[in-house]
C-alpha cells in the first residue's frame, strides 16, 4: 500500500476511525435481521458522526470555552460550535432510539419476535386470514 | 424591515405550538385545531408570497441575534412560497378529506396524537422550504421523520406497525448518510448558513483543493435524501408505508413528505454545492440514471400490484424517478420541470389516495380489482376524482401532469446527450401508466359481472361531506395546475433563479 496513505490515515486517527465506525453501523442497520441490532447499529452509526464532530472542533492544547479565569481571547479556547451540534445530534438519535424501541417491543408482543423478515412475514399471513 | 417577513417564522412556530397545545385536547378539538392552524399557517404563506412578487426579491430573516455567519437564518423567497402554499393546501384537504376514516382507523384516546403528528408535520416541512441554515435542516428532517413514522404507527395493524419499522430504518440510513454529509462540509468550508458555505464552497472549487471531499459530500447528502424520498432503488418501504397508513397518513406522506426532502436537496443543489459544480462533477448523472430506472422500474412493479393502494403507492416510485430524472438533466429548463412535478405530483397524488377511499368505503373497505368493479357506479364523485386522477398521471391534455410532461419533454432539448434517452424513457414510462391506471379506471366503470366474489354484506357506505369536498377541490387544483400553469411555472422560474 502507498506509505503515504497510510500516513495520513493515521495522522487524522480520528477521523479515519468515525468513517470506520460510521460504515460499521450503517451496514448493521442496513443488512441486519435482529431489530435490536440493527438499533445498536443505528446508535454506533450516529456516535460516529458526534466523534468525528468533536474531533473537527477539537485543537490540541486549548481549553473548554468557558469562561472562568477571564480570559476572553478566542485562542486560549477551542471552537464550540461543533460540541453544540453533537449535543443536538444526540437529542435526535435518543429519541429515534426510544421511537425504535417502543416500536420494537410492540412488535414483539404481536409476533414474538425481532427478526424483521420473519415479522415481515406473520404481518402478510395475519393479513390474509 | 416590513412585518410580511416574520410570516414564515410565524407559519413554523404556530404549527408546533398547536401540537404541543393539542396533546391535551380531545381528539376532536385537537382534529379542528389542527385544520385552522393549517389555514392560517396557509394564508400567512400566501402573504410572504405576495410580498416576495411584490418586491421581487428574496429576504433572509435573522433568528436571535446573533447575525450570519454565526446566527440562525430563515429565507423566503418566490419558490419557497408557493411552495408553502402548496404544502398547506394539500395538507388541508387531506387531512379534511381523511378525518372520518381517521377517527374510524385511530383509537378515540390517541386521536388528538394523529393531529400532534399531522402539526409537527406541517411546521417540519414549513421549516425545511424556509430554512437557511444546514444543521436547522437536519434537526426537522428528524423531526419529519419521527411524524411520519407516527403517522404509519398510529393505525395498531401488524401491517402498519412493520411497515413503521421499515420506513424508519431506512430514513435513519438516509439521516445518517445526511449528517455526515453536513458534518463534512463544515468541515471543510466551516460554515452551517447556506450562504457563507456557498462562498467557501466557490472558493475551493476555484482553487482546485478538496476536490475529493466535495464529491463526497455531494454524493453522501444526495444519496441520504434519495433514500428519504424514495427514489428506485432505495424505494422497498414505500408500498408498504403508504398502503397500509390511514387515507391522510398516505396521502400526507406520499403528497408532502417525499417532495419537502426533494425541495430541501434542490435548495442545497442551487444553495450551497451550487448547480455549475454538481454538473462539473458528473453527480447528476448518476441521480439521472437512477430517475430513468425508477420511471420503468416503479411502473414495471405498479403493474404487478392487484392490490389498488399498493399499486398507486409504486406509482409513486415512478414519479419520484420523474423528478430526479429532471433535476438529472442539468439545466434550468429540467430543474423547472422537476418542481412543477413536485406540485402537480403533490395534487395528483392526494387525490388519488383520497378519491380510492371512496371507492372503498363503498366495496366493503376491499382493495383488489374484483371487489372495486363498478364501484365508480356506487359513488360517482370518489369515481371522477379517480379518473382525473388517473388521466393527470398518464398526461392527459388540462390536467396538471400533461403540464409536467410537456415541460419534462421539452426541457430535454436543450440537453444534446441526454434527449433521446430521456424522450424514449418517457414514452415507455407514460406507456406504462396508461397500462395500469386505464386498467384500474376501466375496471372502475364495468359492471359486475356473474361469479364474482360476492362484497361483503353492506358494503356502501355514504361518504362524508369532507371526503366530497376534498375530492371536489383537488379537481380544481389539478386543473388550475393544468390550465394556469404559465403564472406558476414563471414563478418557478423566478424562484429557482433567486436561488443563485
Amino acid at each position: 500500500m502507498d506509505v503515504s496513505l497510510v500516513e495520513h490515515l493515521l495522522l487524522n486517527i480520528e477521523e479515519t476511525v468515525s468513517i470506520v465506525l460510521f460504515g460499521i453501523g450503517f451496514t448493521i442497520l442496513l443488512l441486519h435481521r435482529n431489530l435490536i441490532k440493527k438499533i445498536m447499529g443505528m446508535n454506533i452509526m450516529d456516535t460516529a458522526t458526534y466523534l468525528f464532530l468533536a474531533s473537527k472542533g477539537y485543537i490540541t492544547g486549548r481549553a473548554v470555552p468557558i469562561v472562568v479565569d477571564g480570559i476572553q481571547d478566542v485562542s486560549a479556547y477551542i471552537n464550540p460550535v461543533p460540541s453544540g451540534l453533537v449535543l443536538t445530534g444526540i437529542v435526535v438519535s435518543v429519541s429515534t432510539t426510544a421511537l425504535m424501541l417502543a416500536l420494537t417491543i410492540r412488535l414483539y408482543e404481536r409476533y414474538h419476535s425481532l427478526d424483521l423478515d420473519e415479522i415481515l412475514i406473520l404481518a402478510k399471513e395475519e393479513e390474509q386470514i | 424591515m416590513s412585518f410580511v417577513q416574520n410570516f414564515p417564522f410565524f407559519s413554523i412556530i404556530l404549527a408546533m405550538f398547536s401540537g404541543i397545545v393539542s396533546s391535551v385536547l380531545s381528539g376532536k378539538k385537537a382534529r379542528n385545531l389542527s385544520l385552522a392552524m393549517i389555514v392560517v399557517t396557509t394564508a400567512l404563506s400566501a402573504g410572504t408570497l405576495a410580498f416576495c412578487l411584490k418586491t421581487g426579491e428574496s429576504y433572509t430573516y435573522m433568528m436571535g441575534h446573533f447575525p450570519a455567519p454565526w446566527g440562525n437564518e430563515i429565507r423566503a423567497g418566490v419558490l419557497e412560497g408557493v411552495t408553502a402554499v402548496l404544502f398547506g393546501v394539500v395538507m388541508f384537504l387531506s387531512v379534511a378529506g381523511g378525518m372520518t376514516h381517521t377517527a374510524e382507523d385511530v383509537e378515540d384516546s390517541k386521536l388528538n396524537l394523529f393531529y400532534i403528528m399531522i402539526d409537527l408535520m406541517l411546521s417540519s416541512l414549513l421549516a425545511l422550504v424556509y430554512t437557511n441554515d444546514l444543521f436547522t435542516a437536519y434537526v426537522f428532517v428528524e423531526i419529519n421523520t419521527i411524524a411520519g413514522c407516527g403517522l404509519i404507527m398510529i393505525r395498531q395493524k401488524g401491517r402498519s406497525m412493520s411497515a413503521a419499522i421499515r420506513y424508519m430504518i431506512m430514513s435513519q440510513l438516509g439521516s445518517g448518510l445526511f449528517l455526515i454529509g453536513l458534518s463534512l462540509l463544515y468541515d471543510v468550508t466551516g460554515h452551517l448558513l447556506m450562504s457563507p458555505a456557498k462562498e467557501s464552497v466557490e472558493l475551493l472549487v476555484d482553487s482546485g483543493s478538496y476536490r475529493l471531499p466535495l464529491l463526497v459530500i455531494m454524493a453522501v447528502v444526495s444519496v441520504g435524501l434519495a433514500i428519504k424520498s424514495g427514489l428506485y432503488p432505495f424505494h422497498y418501504w414505500i408500498p408498504d408505508t403508504y398502503g397500509y397508513a390511514t387515507p391522510t397518513g398516505s396521502a400526507v406522506l406520499s403528497g408532502l413528505v417525499s417532495k419537502g426532502y426533494i425541495f430541501l436537496l434542490i435548495k442545497i443543489f442551487y444553495r450551497v454545492i451550487g448547480y455549475e459544480n454538481l454538473v462539473g462533477a458528473q453527480m447528476i448523472n448518476v441521480l439521472y440514471l437512477f430517475g430513468v430506472a425508477g420511471m420503468v422500474m416503479g411502473s414495471v412493479h405498479a403493474i404487478q400490484e392487484t392490490d389498488t393502494r399498493r399499486m398507486i403507492a409504486y406509482s409513486s416510485v415512478a414519479q419520484i424517478g420523474y423528478i430526479y430524472m429532471g433535476i438529472g438533466l442539468g439545466t434550468t429548463a429540467g430543474m423547472v420541470a422537476a418542481v412543477f412535478h413536485i406540485f402537480s405530483h403533490s395534487a395528483t397524488k392526494a387525490l388519488l389516495f383520497i378519491s380510492a377511499v371512496g371507492l372503498y368505503e363503498v366495496s366493503g373497505d376491499r382493495k383488489d380489482f374484483v371487489s372495486l368493479r363498478g364501484a365508480a357506479y356506487r359513488n360517482p364523485l370518489a369515481g371522477i376524482g379517480f379518473a382525473i386522477g388517473a388521466l393527470s398521471m398518464v398526461g392527459f391534455p388540462m390536467l396538471s401532469g400533461f403540464i409536467s410532461k410537456l415541460l419534462f419533454a421539452t426541457s430535454a432539448f436543450d440537453s444534446p446527450s441526454k434527449m433521446l434517452p430521456t424522450l424514449f424513457v418517457l414514452a415507455v414510462s407514460t406507456t406504462l401508466n396508461a397500462i395500469y391506471f386505464l386498467r384500474l379506471v376501466i375496471t372502475l366503470y364495468s359492471r359486475r359481472r356473474e361469479g364474482d366474489k360476492p362484497l361483503p354484506p353492506n358494503p356502501v357506505k355514504k361518504s362524508s361531506r369532507g371526503l366530497k369536498f376534498a375530492i371536489v377541490c383537488f379537481i380544481g387544483l389539478n386543473l388550475v395546475l393544468g390550465m394556469a400553469s404559465q403564472p406558476i411555472v414563471q414563478a418557478i422560474t423566478d424562484g429557482l433563479a433567486m436561488f443563485e
